[in-house]
């Protein structure tokens, strides 16, 4: 359960909000041009990235806002919040623990902690 | 390898059970194989054992990053149903529920089947009439199903509140009285020392961190323990199936969720078949210990971390403990979160794909442990002969083109 800080109220707890999904994915503006595929690539398919994720989220229980947010989905560390509509901002420093990303802290997958002990560099 | 009987059990209690094998060899990775299966939980065994078992390819590996059955098929709450509404979920779960009640039997280890029945509660007149269609459905499909109403759902289950003057008072409920719980190790040791034996390497700690093509065809994986040649690899690994799908740069339609499950102290016999509930969100039965195991519902965000919110299982127990006031003062043990791998209509992917030699079994959702037998069947069906059968066929990537999309929302249990 996170402590999201929206841009508009400040830090609130996570039941104030309600989840998105993944931030930046425009409407296409000739969906009557577009192949079945490439319309199943806007409706369906998503990056659902372990590491870094830019998502969105909606102030339900307060400002009713919608804005962005980047997580690490690997770790649930929230590392920036921004509003709609703003450029996405740059995150360092977010380099993946072992192959399958399993950071050093806030994992409960003990089977690659167990495997790689040494082979996490943390974030 | 030892056959276990009671005369087994019996005869290696005398010698204080110091002399049993070990029930597969701890397999270092070969520098070539036939297939390669990625994941060793439940759908991954049972592929490689259908594999050697039905199609003859013993040459092959299951590679699996931590320890087999580690997973979510040790973090599921492994109820068995097959009551879904629409022909091909039938097909694919049923066939599945005909495969577990053979199981033990056919691969010598007690899996603790117990088809002690599965209530599906109404809580309003629009669920008596959704569930009431999926019981004709059912019946239409050969899979048993019956409608209760209250008081008939308060003989199943005794300790049930069946008061009208509850937020969520319980209307009716279906009943798959073939429904019951397995043991979850049990399954994946039961497929894994099959398999074994019949020649497949079960490689443990070994992580897959890429995938080789060439001209459009896998060539081979490379892992934590070295490259492997292949043709063909077979990603069985639920709740990271996007992140094995990314190495041949192939796009799912897969979002990954933590869904969270809890133990109770153990008590006496108290609840005699499983119950699940879509509206108040909530599922419990008894395990042989005697503790509740309960099922919540799913993180709404996308998460790796095997861990949820509190919140979520606030709700859950407020469910649970209006459904069965008895529960209001037990004690939990135990509380876990799985990744699970949501498709957008709750059915899962059983597909070949474009990357020649690259196979998907994944998106299972929150429902994946009861389809583990007929899942490893049909995949390894599609693995060996390159053609999905009837049942895989309907599951296949291209349904997300095609639109013909296999809607079970309402049949999947857990609200995503």
């Amino acid at each position: 359960m996170f402590v999201i800080e929206c841009p508009y109220c400040g830090r609130r707890d996570q039941s104030e909000f309600s989840y998105g999904g993944e931030a930046h994915i425009a409407r296409p503006t000739d969906s009557a041009e577009l192949s079945d595929a490439e319309w199943a690539e806007y409706v369906f398919m998503r990056t659902n990235t372990k590491g870094v994720f830019a998502e969105r989220w909606v102030h339900t229980a307060g400002c009713r806002k919608w804005f962005n947010a980047i997580r690490n989905t690997a770790s649930d560390e929230i590392l920036a919040v921004y509003k709609a509509g703003a450029r996405r901002p740059k995150v360092e420093n977010q380099r993946l623990g072992t192959p399958s990303g399993e950071p050093a802290i806030g994992s409960g997958n003990d089977a690659a902690k167990v495997v790689r002990p040494n082979a996490r560099s943390g974030k | 390898m030892t056959k276990y009987s009671l005369g087994s059990l019996v005869r290696e209690g005398l010698f204080g059970h110091k002399r049993w094998s070990p029930a597969w060899r701890d397999a270092a990775p070969k520098a070539a194989y036939d297939a390669v299966v990625i994941g060793g939980g439940g759908h991954g065994c049972a592929t490689a054992y259908y594999l050697a078992k039905k199609h003859g390819l013993s040459n092959i590996a299951i590679v699996e990053k931590g320890w087999i059955g580690g997973g979510n098929a040790g973090r599921n709450t492994t109820i068995i149903r097959s009551n879904y509404l629409y022909d091909e979920s039938a097909a694919i779960y049923d066939h599945a529920m005909q495969l577990w009640k053979g199981l033990g039997r056919e691969l010598n280890f007690n899996i603790m089947m117990s088809h002690r029945g599965v209530l599906n509660l109404a809580h309003d007149d629009g669920e008596v009439r959704q569930l009431k269609r999926r019981v004709e459905a059912n019946r239409l499909n050969g899979v048993d199903a019956e409608w209760l109403d209250a008081a008939q759902v308060k003989e199943v289950c005794p300790i049930i509140n069946i008061s009208a003057d509850i937020r969520y008072p319980v209307l009716g409920a279906t009943l798959q009285r073939s429904g019951g719980v397995n043991r979850h190790d049990a399954v994946v040791w039961g497929y894994a020392r099959k398999a074994d034996e019949m020649g497949v390497d079960i490689i443990q700690n070994c992580e897959v961190t890429g995938i080789k093509t060439e001209g459009g065809a896998v060539v081979g994986i490379e892992t934590t323990r070295g490259e492997i040649r292949t043709p063909k690899v077979a990603s069985v690994a639920a709740g990271h199936t996007s992140v094995i799908a990314k190495m041949v740069d192939l796009r799912l339609p897969i979002e990954s969720h933590p869904l969270q499950a809890l133990v109770s102290e153990p008590i006496k016999p108290v609840n005699p078949c499983v119950i699940m509930s879509n509206a108040v969100h909530a599922y419990c039965s008894q395990s042989d210990k005697g503790e509740l195991v309960i099922g919540a519902g799913i993180d709404h965000q996308i998460s790796y971390t095997q861990r949820g919110g509190f919140d979520v299982i606030e709700e859950t127990i407020g469910a649970i403990v209006e459904m069965f006031p008895i529960f209001s003062r037990l004690r939990l043990m135990r509380q876990w979160g799985g990744i699970v791998d949501v498709c957008p209509d709750a059915s899962p992917i059983i597909s070949k794909t474009p990357v020649k030699g690259f196979y998907v079994n994944g998106g299972w959702g929150t429902g994946g442990w009861k389809a583990t037998p007929g899942s490893g069947h049909v995949f390894a069906d599609l693995i060996a002969n390159d053609e999905p059968n009837v049942i895989a066929a309907p599951f296949a990537i291209e349904r997300f083109c095609s639109g013909k999309l296999v809607a079970e929302h309402g049949a999947a249990a857990v609200a995503h």
